[in-house]
């Protein structure tokens, strides 16, 4: 009987440990999958330099909503702001005929812009209590209007230099942005975990009352919060702009929607105040893997759609388990 | 701080809410290096008087001093910096955070020169303050992880990490095991020692009479009196508090004039809780307790039974037939309901009015067709704020408003119009107030009067002994005993609740 009792637990011991470590299992046997179905054509260095690029173009986003998740809140507005971002540096570029201080000037105007957008996103939310949702719902639709408007729906070619190499791994390129967006991580990394605005961010998540009544400035750490995605959408935008080459009313479209699920499968709850830049470095990977597997695998637009979207469930389900007692 | 010295003075503090003067003209004086007991039924205006003390109600007239000087709070943390602190009953925590974030929160100290939060400062100065207070938490811990106890001593650390000359406890030990409830009164005997003065709110004239020094009573927003501690007896007390004579805590126990068993409970034993083989009867028109220390499985064997919690095995029969509860829902149908134990959390719906509260167990019956019936529910909501004599101005009025005892009164009433067999009650008078208290007490037996079936966990032994006809005593999630309520020893329940520990 004893050994049996042992062997059950055991096996109960087992099975919680692969739910909680679910999501890197699956990205491990997926990417095992894929090599064999593509005869090795999969884990070729060019393309995982491949995946690593593209991971590299999306971090910063998903860094940036992650944040506005972590209050228990969202943000909507981001693939928008890419969008505007994109084509605010795709004038600025062209107005300096691709100079060298182009890209800094260009970086630092949308980066300015993401900041004042989402000024207004986080004052909405934490000075009128609004649910980020809804404010980003609507600032989103501006943000378009607003593109729509001044760009009179033209596109616009960006001198694609983003692309440029910084360095070689075995003859395969690797573009500079690769390099920011790594410092990008490490920055949010330690404004995260060890500065006193991370902490606040992390203590207004999870219990704002608590965190007002400790003289923590709720307010001021809500718009802070939308204020940095709002800049790091802005970057995302610049790069985006430069990697694709242009900039149009697509650029962005459904980034946001790409961006919250990498996070949401990384690990950062919407039940706010829990969340590691780790998990979302992991998720946005997990989010990239997934479609370049696809389109190795030959597989549908159609269905893959609906294997994303299961992944998101299914990641979520998971998540959930931690926060459950069980009965 | 000299012993002694008056540390902080409120005087003429009223207070007034559209309809309702929350505080007149109340005072309140507190000497350094003393415990003073603040106390009052619900709704007397002990909180209304500490949150203009802390500024976060505005006092409409009154002055408040600390150590001489005129002050006038605008906000929790500025009274904090000032040294005024409060440990709240309802604790106010980021749970996600661990120990020393929440101590910390909103003042982490940071690395010299550096815009980075020294982790280890936080830790050498939360050990410093756990030490000092001979509290065992790792300071790393996650609150989340802790059991409420933990929590309370987490918020008593953070109070005195403020340096704080003082501290208010609002029912501190209402989740304390009494060994925990020794070590709080050693951490209070030692902040004394220091000089700071302690407000204490609670309702438990034991333990007032215990570790206060003075008593100040407050009734209907108006101050009553202080004395000395050591002139009171409980008697006094409840006389000021209620003014009237209170000669009886519990009302007649009636005699129960069924026989019959309505329900049989067979080696019930939980999936993921240690509840373990535990069987008993329960006679029509009981009142059966259930004690034990706390974790000893009491919640656990309501939930069991109620299906709020996963049953790994045992039957229940109720009127002969068995049945199988696996949910609340179907428990519901089968004429069961369980008032729980954390009434904030778990039992009213805060935002909600009387009326929503009252009638949500028990829509279906207001249905016509697929509308509800608004007067049906109205009067439905009438009948029991009369039955339960619950005070409120309106139906429409936010449960939150209401007292403690109030809010479990709508709670009674929610669950009498399903109209249950079977009532299990987990701590019923928890944080409820003396004269409220015996209103509760009154209710179980009318109940009982009825012919319905209770089963009512206390941490509280004079309160079974008092209410109860049988007694269960529960330990290490096993049955340990049954006593007679009314041949029993305090003594003897706790032998037992220590069994199997």
């Amino acid at each position: 009987m004893t050994t049996v009792k042992k062997s059950s637990v055991s096996t109960t011991r087992v099975l919680e440990w692969i739910l909680d470590h679910a999501m890197i299992l699956i990205i491990i046997l997926l990417g095992i999958y894929t090599a064999i179905r593509t005869n090795g054509g999969f884990v070729k260095l060019a393309n995982i330099i491949n995946l690593l690029k593209l991971t590299a173009a999306r971090l910063p986003m998903a860094l940036g909503v992650a944040g506005c998740i972590v209050l228990a809140g969202t943000d909507l507005s981001g693939g928008r702001m890419v969008g505007l971002a994109g084509f605010i540096a795709a004038i600025i570029i062209g107005a300096m005929s691709g100079g060298a201080m182009s890209p800094v000037v260009a970086i630092l105007a949308v980066m300015v812009t993401g900041i004042a957008i989402g000024f207004v996103n986080g004052f909405c939310m934490g000075k009128f209590k609004l649910h980020p949702f809804i404010v980003t719902l609507a600032t989103q639709l501006m943000i378009y209007g607003l593109y729509l408007t001044v760009s009179n729906s033209k596109q616009i070619a960006v001198s694609s230099f983003a692309n440029q190499p910084m360095f070689y791994v075995s003859g395969q390129p690797v573009p500079w942005y690769v390099l920011l967006a790594i410092l990008i991580t490490v920055v949010m990394w330690f404004v995260w975990n060890k500065t006193t605005f991370g902490k606040n961010m992390f203590a207004v998540g999870s219990n704002e009352e608590a965190a007002r009544v400790s003289g923590v400035n709720v307010l001021f750490t809500i718009v802070c919060v939308f204020m940095l995605a709002g800049a790091l959408y802005g970057y995302t935008g610049f790069i985006e702009a430069c990697r694709i080459g242009n900039s149009s009313a697509t650029l962005g479209l459904s980034y946001e929607n790409d961006a919250i699920s990498a996070v949401v499968i990384g690990g950062v709850s919407f039940v706010g105040g829990t969340g590691k830049i780790s998990g979302v470095i992991l998720g946005v990977l997990m989010m990239q893997l997934i479609m370049t597997a696809m389109t190795f695998l030959g597989i549908s637009g159609g269905v893959a759609y609906i294997i994303k979207g299961a992944v998101i469930l299914v990641a979520c389900i998971l998540d959930m388990r931690k926060y459950m007692t069980k009965k | 701080m000299i012993q002694g010295q008056e540390l902080l003075r409120m005087e003429g503090i009223s207070k007034s809410f559209p309809g309702v003067k929350a505080l007149d003209n109340v005072q309140l004086s507190v000497k350094a290096g003393t415990v003073h007991a603040l106390m009052g039924e619900n709704g007397a205006g002990k909180s209304t008087l500490m949150k203009c003390l802390f500024g976060i109600y505005h006092k409409d007239e009154g002055h408040i001093y600390l150590e001489g000087k005129e002050v006038n709070f605008s906000n929790s943390r500025e009274a904090l910096d000032n040294g005024v602190a409060m440990v709240h009953q309802e604790l106010n925590q980021a749970l996600k955070r661990n120990v020393m974030d929440n101590i910390w929160l909103g003042r982490y100290p940071l690395m010299k020169g550096l815009p980075l939060v020294s982790e280890k400062q936080m830790y050498q100065d939360t050990m410093r303050v756990f030490n000092e207070l001979d509290i065992h938490v790792d300071p790393r811990t996650v609150m989340s992880r802790m059991p409420v106890s933990q929590r309370q001593m987490v918020e008593i650390g953070k109070a005195v990490s403020f340096n704080s000359k003082i501290i208010v406890l609002d029912e501190p030990t209402s989740s304390l095991t009494e060994e925990e409830v020794e070590h709080l009164f050693r951490i209070i005997n030692m902040l004394r020692d220091r000089g700071c003065g302690i407000i204490y709110i609670s309702h438990k004239m034991d333990e007032i009479l215990r570790i206060s020094d003075e008593v100040t009573i407050m009734r209907d927003g108006q101050y009553i009196t202080t004395r000395q501690a050591s002139e009171l007896t409980k008697a006094e007390i409840i006389r000021l508090m209620v003014g009237r004579e209170m000669t009886h805590q519990f009302p007649p126990k009636i005699q129960n004039p069924y026989t019959e068993d309505i329900m049989r409970v067979e080696g019930l034993t939980a999936q993921y809780s240690q509840l373990q083989d535990v069987s008993f009867s329960l006679k029509k028109g009981e009142i059966l307790g259930v004690a034990g220390l706390d974790g000893s499985g009491r919640t656990e064997l309501l939930e069991n039974i109620f299906g709020a919690a996963t049953r790994k095995s045992g039957t229940i029969v109720k009127d002969g037939k068995q049945i199988r509860n696996r949910t609340p829902r179907e428990s519901i149908a089968n004429g069961f309901a369980l008032v729980t134990e954390e009434r904030r959390a778990t039992g009213i719906f805060g935002i909600l009015n009387i009326q929503e509260n009252t009638v949500v167990a028990s829509l279906k019956k207001y249905l016509n067709g697929i509308l509800l019936q608004s007067g049906k529910m109205s009067k439905a909501t009438d009948s029991m704020i009369q039955a339960m004599a619950i005070k409120t101005p309106s139906q429409k009025t936010k449960i939150q408003s209401l007292s403690g005892g109030n809010q479990q009164k709508v709670i009674f009433g929610r669950w009498m119009l399903t109209e249950p067999d079977i009532l299990l009650l987990d701590e019923p008078t928890r944080g409820i107030d003396v004269g409220a208290k015996y209103e509760i007490y009154q209710l179980i037996q009318n109940l009982a009067k009825q012919g319905k079936s209770v089963i009512m966990v206390s941490s509280e032994m004079p309160e079974l002994l008092g209410v109860c006809s049988r007694i269960l005593v529960m330990s290490g999630g096993r049955l340990a005993g049954e006593v007679d309520a009314d041949n029993t020893t305090q003594e003897e329940i706790m032998t037992l609740a220590a069994k199997y520990v």
